[in-house]
């Protein structure tokens, strides 16, 4: 569904995303791991087409994101890093005003969507509140209403349970789960657990580069007995003196 | 090209889910109005039943306020990261930079049609000539354009208002004081005539002083209209950069 070749992104000297390769499939969650500046974001935002690869290619259901950045937009769900949206909007105007650019003009369907989305991520209760009033776990849920509001085959989440509480991370990853079973999902995160509760596959980047690319098991498996957080600093601290 | 609706509304509606169009329209209104009725524009000395002691200042009074209206297009966006989300939508660049600016602009639209107690007052005073009247609407709106047009351009430039703000307000201070006689004057000393003409060309009180005598040059017009439609292509270019 979604797959990279060769991703690189040059900022001045450096070179923050450096070749990048990978694909993903339906039904796969793939967790995106690596220290800060690692170039996580960065890749995610070349393969949702908001900057343009110096390098490379990233295709989602087939499509060029260089040769038609909207064709791929319209598979794809996106929740940006810290999910901005517009404060002065109300969470259902919000919705509305991506549900109207999405295509569902007529408001039955339109409608619809908007109330799918809301049980949905449980935001009912909030729905007529405006954005810059809500804490940070519901505006981050207003986020993730907007990235699924036209059931996309694929979904790019960075760092979707950043700032939750214990609770409301539990809720987004059962989220994330219950629709895996037909999406591609990225996702990205810092917190090692969560690449345990649901990711299928993991990608380690550090300096721009993939240092592991397996699954959760095989990455327990290089240090039988260490923790996870263990095994990341050598993958990521190796890198760092090579 | 179906995408600008629902840009436009969120943009147009938004300017009415903050204070600020309130804060705009009537502190519009109550400058235009006194500026009308102060010993410069004489409104009831001229003792003549036209607009043009009230549209008098509109180039002056654009200078401040449109650039007001254009600074938080593009520089709000990039401030708050909304930007990401907007260009993430299944959207192209033109169909976001038309949207903004047809949203900015019906809202300038608007501004400038709630004037219409004036053309009322007018109508009561005496027998005012309709023609030239709505020639002179057609001018500002115009001409609101154009302005908006360079603010959109330089919002786009920078995430911060107030630089995007200032910016604005030097550029469009630049074309209007391009038409001043005395500018021109001193402008006729040192380059030769005819290039001093094509500088002073580039004005805006140039071409909207046709307007308020009741007369709709194609010229000033497509000088409007180019403006615009110049300032949106580098609008797209400066944020595809």
């Amino acid at each position: 569904m979604i797959a990279v070749q060769g991703l690189v992104k040059i900022y001045g000297t450096q070179r923050a995303v450096d070749g990048i390769s990978f694909t993903v499939q339906r039904g796969e969650i793939l967790g995106f791991l690596g220290p800060n500046g690692a170039g996580k974001s960065t890749t995610m935002k070349m393969i949702t087409g908001f900057i343009r690869p110096d390098a490379g290619t990233a295709t989602v259901g087939g499509i060029d994101v260089t040769a038609d950045p909207v064709g791929v937009k319209r598979q794809l769900g996106y929740l940006p890093e810290s999910a901005p949206a517009y404060p002065e909007m109300t969470v259902e105007e919000f919705l509305g005003f991506i549900a109207e650019v999405r295509g569902f003009r007529e408001t039955v369907e339109k409608r619809a969507r908007i109330e799918h989305v809301l049980t949905l991520t449980h935001l009912a209760s909030v729905r007529a509140q405006t954005i810059e009033t809500l804490s940070k776990g519901y505006k981050q849920r207003v986020g993730f209403a907007q990235a699924l509001i036209h059931n996309p085959p694929a979904l790019v989440l960075d760092e979707p349970t950043d700032g939750l509480d214990p609770n409301q991370k539990n809720e987004v990853r059962t989220l994330i789960k219950s629709m895996a079973s037909e999406k591609a999902v990225i996702l990205s995160t810092h917190i090692l657990e969560e690449v345990d509760a649901i990711c299928t596959r993991v990608i380690i980047i550090a300096r721009g580069r993939i240092v592991a690319d397996e699954t959760p098991a095989a990455l327990r498996a290089r240090q039988p007995g260490a923790r996870l957080d263990e095994i990341f600093r050598t993958l990521t601290a190796d890198n760092a003196s090579a | 090209m179906t995408q600008i609706r629902p840009l436009f509304k969120r943009e147009f509606l938004g300017y009415f889910r903050s204070p600020v169009a309130y804060v705009f329209l009537i502190s519009f209104l109550v400058i235009s109005v006194s500026l009308a009725f102060s010993r410069y524009g004489n409104f009831f000395k001229s003792g003549t039943a036209s607009l043009e002691t009230y549209f008098l200042f509109f180039p002056w009074l654009f200078m401040f306020i449109v650039p007001a209206v254009g600074m938080r297009l593009w520089s709000e966006e990039k401030r708050a990261g909304t930007v990401e989300l907007l260009f993430t939508l299944p959207i192209t660049t033109l169909e976001a930079v038309l949207g903004k600016f047809l949203a900015g602009w019906a809202f300038l639209t608007l501004g400038i049609l709630l004037s219409f107690p004036m053309a009322l007052t007018v109508a009561y005073l005496g027998d005012p000539d309709w023609g030239v009247m709505a020639a002179t609407y057609f001018g500002a709106i115009l001409m609101a354009g154009a302005y908006l047009g360079v603010c959109a351009l330089t919002s786009a430039l920078t995430k911060n208002q107030v630089i995007s703000f200032v910016l604005s307000l030097a550029a469009c201070a630049v074309l209007v004081f391009l038409g001043l006689s005395s500018f021109t004057t001193t402008l006729e000393s040192i380059l030769p005539v005819g290039l001093a003409d094509v500088v002073s060309n580039f004005s805006f009180v140039t071409h909207f002083d046709a307007f308020t005598k009741g007369i709709v040059d194609p010229k000033d017009v497509i000088f409007f209209l180019s403006l615009i439609g110049f300032t949106l292509f580098l609008n797209v270019v400066a944020l595809e950069r």
